[in-house]
């Protein structure tokens, strides 16, 4: 009968199918089991370029050269920001993972925690180089302080304030030195008839939200957990700094309500390219976006984000990638040559244009621009003027609960609402609960 | 029914809202899909500026689409198989035996379909995980995984609505074949089958669709080696633009196989959701 | 022959019990049941049941980041996983209990509208007409699509400044053009408009072959007695489908309670309040915050809640577990 014909066919294409699912491109277990001899690691690397394969195509060489000088093989994968923090932790959770990982730095606190990832204990920290390579605050954002950091800096970035020169110039306004100028410069710049704003805000992305919430806090000198590590986010300090960045929709109006849908930060740059907004503030790997989309080099500056007359001059978070091992390695050595070859001078200085990132090292240059003010405004923004995010092991909890009730109040301000500071520290308070009892 | 006049209007009005509400979704998805990029990122408009195949040749290299293809199709068609396999046993045992605990394994079957995935999402990675620790049989991150996850999750629905519609085949037919001299297996292989047709259409079908459209599980169980469309199509938008029209153009290459084959057979899936619906 | 004379009874239209050949045959019959069943039971308690009783595990454990590298060495919590979920003072209970709130509302809302679209376009569709047949492919089509590709277009379609749902809007001078369907108090309103526009269909197909086997004779009778359209709808459709409707009603709420796709693909990472449903919730507590205790806690409370509902409707629609 056909039907019996045509299900024995299908069946049999099932069959062969899965076989070729149970064979096919999916070994993707623990570092490869070398002993001794021929070695190979498995490493996990971020999307810093462009794309994923452009990753690849700038780690590939790199990589190569690690091979010819130690004969040790590196089997790379670079993996997105939306998987891979899931990544890390079904690796930490099946004890299947990579051998050596990039992490977002802001991460470092709460990895730590887990016990799954090698301390750099002095023998270790020796082994790629010693500590004192590195710029100070940046190596502050291994781990907690007081502890052997589970992660060593690799590439830095910093927040800066990036601005339309043409725009500045037609309306005869200097780059802004503190909040106020910044808020007054948007203001003039600000005409919605013509379909211009003064400011693009990334304000539906939580992550965006939560690091300016910390940066303005900061510039009042408040803190978000105290030395207990519990958290302290009512404080006034916290409520003022917060309110102040929600103010620039709410209150300045240099932001357009539709960026509380931005949910990352590419959205707010774009505008920023195609010349709809005349400022932005974004991490310094914005350059290639921006080129890429429209604007060229010598068109925009940069000046450190501004913090309110008489505040404290900090302008950024210490924003980068770190480097950590897995303690379950099974080539520790390897793992730490591996190590020590990406942040010597020269791997830095070869990935640092492609990637867009400063220089981790002390007396390093920066090679990710060749605007040469560019370039010194933010190594002096990441080696003076910034400040590590609480490096507590509740880090990512204090990250999504007080981002995602900025995105919100975001949300309500741009449907018509209003925000206080009462709401404020009430969001505030909500956030700080929900962190306390998760602990 | 009477067509009259007001049944005739009411007819009008229903079918031109529903296919509005229909259609006008369609429209913008195959329309954007021929934009070229500043249409999408500017003001809405009916129609493309300039009607371009771009986006169509674009979308596969912004992001692997034609591995998550492979990988889609590989995962839904075994989970297919196996899964219709398994049902119309089981759904064949559950229809034409009375035995101990007939009751209690389709109470039970019936009521895995209300688990929240999220309740055994992690235990299931992790048991996955302990499978390949014991046994060296690699789970998580490989189809096999994701087959065999799929084809249970299909499994309650599927042998809920064969065995339903193998209820609907007078057993004479068993029993005629049961004479000739066929075992139970021979009766449903030569008789009771080929009378299910549709109900094994159907179900083949919805568990085709199933596997073909998770997310949580295989956000979860894949790496990029192995990752399906279901989780792929999201990358488009975390590159250094969102390319919309991209987007719309993979959405639609996607669907189109799915689409096409339900349609042609929906004939036999209506027929077997019929039988199998209503007792 | 044997077979002559047990069919010499007049078959009835149901399968009924008879006791078939099949039956009588010893040994055979008791292990081949089992054997057919075995496939599928072994899958379903490897798939289903024993992830399920490890997550129940799971929530009188506590299961946070400092001891998901050794999980069976992580400590007992006894029942404080349920405390703080179900505490409804302290923040995590309260978030709890408001994303319950907004998917009850959205459930209840959402399966009414698929429902009512469903059962306007069965009913549209009863009598033959030319071109039925397209039009009934048509409307198949929300649901033989993938979900994320219908999702995504409505994403595409519910953005503020180049969505096509706003540009309509101001067209038919509606709104001004410039109202958020994503985040704020609409997102509910999208939330329950993405998920019915691929749940009706589905409702429109159970409802249409449902209708196929209601005998055509009693409209006519009933027509012959006058009555109008509404009346028979009311008299002779509506409680034939009954049976049909039971199942549906209950099958819809259950697949709406427990949607996730939908607002993942929809919202992303920045879910708004006002359309947080439970499932992502509870995704939110476990992956997103390494806090698996606490989200396994939640997903029971959840399987409860359900087990409970089912429970409850079919009590009182009387209907008892048939056989599947």
């Amino acid at each position: 009968m056909r039907l019996r014909s045509l299900v024995a066919a299908v069946a049999a294409t099932a069959l062969g199918i899965s076989l070729a699912a149970c064979g096919g491109g999916d070994s993707d277990d623990a570092s490869g089991g070398g002993s001794g001899g021929d070695q190979t690691l498995t490493y996990w690397a971020s999307n810093q370029g462009t794309s994923l394969d452009n990753d690849k195509e700038v780690l590939t060489p790199v990589l190569q050269k690690f091979t010819q000088d130690t004969g040790i093989k590196v089997n790379l994968e670079v993996i997105g920001w939306n998987d891979l923090q899931t990544r890390i932790q079904t690796a930490i959770t099946s004890g299947q993972a990579p051998d050596v990982v990039n992490i977002g730095n802001t991460w470092a606190a709460s990895l730590q925690a887990t016990d799954a990832f090698l301390p750099f204990d002095g023998d270790a920290m020796t082994a790629i180089g010693g500590k004192d390579k590195f710029v100070p605050t940046a190596l502050a954002t291994g781990g907690k302080e007081g502890t052997d950091p589970t992660s060593v800096p690799l590439y830095g970035l910093a927040y800066g304030l990036y601005y339309n020169k043409a725009m500045f110039a037609a309306a005869g306004l200097q780059p802004p030195k503190t909040w106020e100028e910044m808020v007054s410069a948007a203001q003039k710049l600000t005409n919605p008839a013509k379909k211009q704003w003064g400011m693009a805000l990334a304000a539906g992305s939580y992550t965006e939200n939560v690091h300016f919430a910390f940066i303005n806090a900061a510039q009042n000198k408040a803190d978000w957990f105290n030395g207990d590590g519990k958290p302290t986010f009512t404080g006034d300090g916290n409520v003022q700094g917060v309110l102040r960045y929600l103010d620039l929709m709410q209150k300045d109006k240099v932001a357009n309500p539709s960026n509380a849908q931005y949910d990352n930060g590419t959205k707010s740059v774009n505008d920023f390219a195609t010349k709809k907004v005349a400022m932005v503030i974004n991490q310094n790997n914005a350059d290639s976006s921006i080129v890429a989309n429209g604007m060229k080099a010598g068109e925009y500056g940069v000046v450190p984000f501004p913090a309110p007359a008489g505040g404290e001059q900090v302008a950024s978070h210490v924003a980068g990638i770190n480097l950590s091992v897995f303690k379950n390695t099974k080539h520790k050595d390897a793992a730490l040559k591996f190590v020590k070859y990406m942040t010597d001078a020269q791997t830095q200085t070869t990935l640092g244009k492609p990637f867009s990132s400063l220089p981790v090292l002390k007396d390093a240059k920066p090679v990710f621009t060749t605007d040469a003010a560019e370039a010194a405004t933010f190594q002096d923004v990441y080696n003076t003027k910034s400040k590590p995010l609480p490096l507590v092991p509740a880090e990512d909890q204090f990250e999504s609960t007080v981002g995602k009730a900025m995105n919100a109040m975001f949300a309500k301000i741009a449907t018509g609402g209003t925000v206080t500071a009462d709401d404020v520290k009430a969001a505030l308070k909500t956030a700080e609960d929900q962190v306390a009892a998760s602990s | 029914m009477r067509e009259t006049r007001g049944f005739k209007i009411y007819r009008g009005v229903t079918l031109t809202v529903l296919g509005l509400f229909v259609l006008v979704p369609l429209y913008v998805m195959a329309t954007s899909s021929l934009k070229p990029l500043k249409d999408v990122q500017g003001a809405f408009t009916w129609w493309p500026s300039n009607l371009t195949l771009a986006p169509f040749v674009d979308m596969w290299k912004t992001v692997p689409l034609a591995k998550y293809f492979v990988n889609s199709t590989i995962v839904s068609v075994a989970a297919t198989v196996f899964s219709v396999a398994i049902a119309i046993l089981a759904a064949f045992a559950v229809s034409r035996f009375k035995f101990r605990g007939r009751t209690v394994f389709t109470t039970t079957v019936l009521s895995t379909q209300m688990f929240p995935g999220v309740l055994f999402l992690l235990p299931l990675f992790l048991i996955f995980v302990n499978i390949n620790n014991q046994f060296g049989l690699q789970l998580v991150g490989t189809r096999l995984g994701l087959i065999i996850t799929y084809l249970t999750f299909s499994l309650p629905f599927s042998i809920w609505m064969l065995a339903g519609y193998f209820d609907s085949i007078p057993r004479e037919l068993d029993e005629a074949a049961l004479v000739d001299g066929c075992g139970p297996m021979g009766a449903l292989w030569r008789v009771v089958l080929p009378a299910a047709r549709p109900g094994v259409i159907a179900v083949a079908i919805y568990s085709f669709m199933t596997a073909w459209g998770e997310v949580l599980f295989a956000s979860v169980m894949t790496t990029e080696a192995n990752r399906t469309l279901s989780v792929g199509l999201r990358q488009y938008s975390t590159q250094t633009n969102i390319y919309w029209n991209q987007i719309m153009a993979a959405a639609l290459v996607v669907s189109v196989p799915v689409v096409i084959g339900f349609l042609l057979a929906q004939r036999h899936f209506v027929a077997g959701v019929t039988a199998g619906a209503v007792k | 022959m044997s077979v002559a004379t047990e069919t010499a009874a007049p078959a009835p239209a149901k399968p009924a019990r008879n006791r078939s050949r099949l039956e009588h045959r010893p040994g055979l019959n008791r292990w081949l049941p089992y054997a057919l069943l075995a496939p599928a039971v072994l899958l379903e308690l490897f798939i289903h049941i024993i992830p399920m009783l490890v997550g129940i595990w799971m929530s009188f454990v506590k299961l946070t980041k400092f001891f998901i590298a050794n999980w069976s060495a992580a400590p007992s919590a006894g029942l404080g996983n349920y405390k703080v979920a179900l505490d409804f003072n302290n923040a995590v209970g309260e978030g709890l209990l408001k994303s319950f709130g907004v998917t009850v509302v959205f459930s209840l809302v959402t399966v009414a509208f698929s429902w009512v679209l469903g059962m306007a376009a069965a009913v549209a569709l009863q009598p033959e007409f030319r071109g039925r047949g397209l039009v009934r492919t048509l409307f198949l089509v929300p649901y033989a699509l993938p979900a994320y590709a219908g999702i995504l277009t409505w994403n595409f379609m519910l953005q503020r400044d180049t969505g096509a749902v706003n540009h309509v809007l101001e067209q038919l001078h509606l709104s001004d053009g410039g109202t958020f369907w994503l985040i704020g108090s609409n997102a509910l309103i999208s939330l329950i408009t993405v998920a019915g526009w691929k749940l009706w269909t589905f409702a429109f197909l159970t409802l249409m072959a449902g209708m196929q086997s209601i005998p055509r004779d009693l409209y006519e009778a009933a027509s012959v007695d006058g009555a109008g359209n509404i009346r028979q709808w009311r008299n002779i459709t509506l409680p034939s489908l009954r049976p049909v409707n039971l199942v549906l009603v209950l099958v819809l709420f259950l697949w709406t309670f427990s949607d996730f796709n939908t607002p993942y693909v929809l919202f992303g990472t920045a879910q708004p309040p006002a359309g947080d449903l439970i499932t992502f919730h509870i995704y939110n507590a476990s992956f997103l915050t390494w806090n698996f205790g606490t989200g396994a806690a939640m997903s029971v409370l959840l399987l409860i809640f359900l087990m409970i509902v089912t429970g409850a409707y079919l009590l009182i629609t009387g209907r008892r577990s048939r056989r599947a």
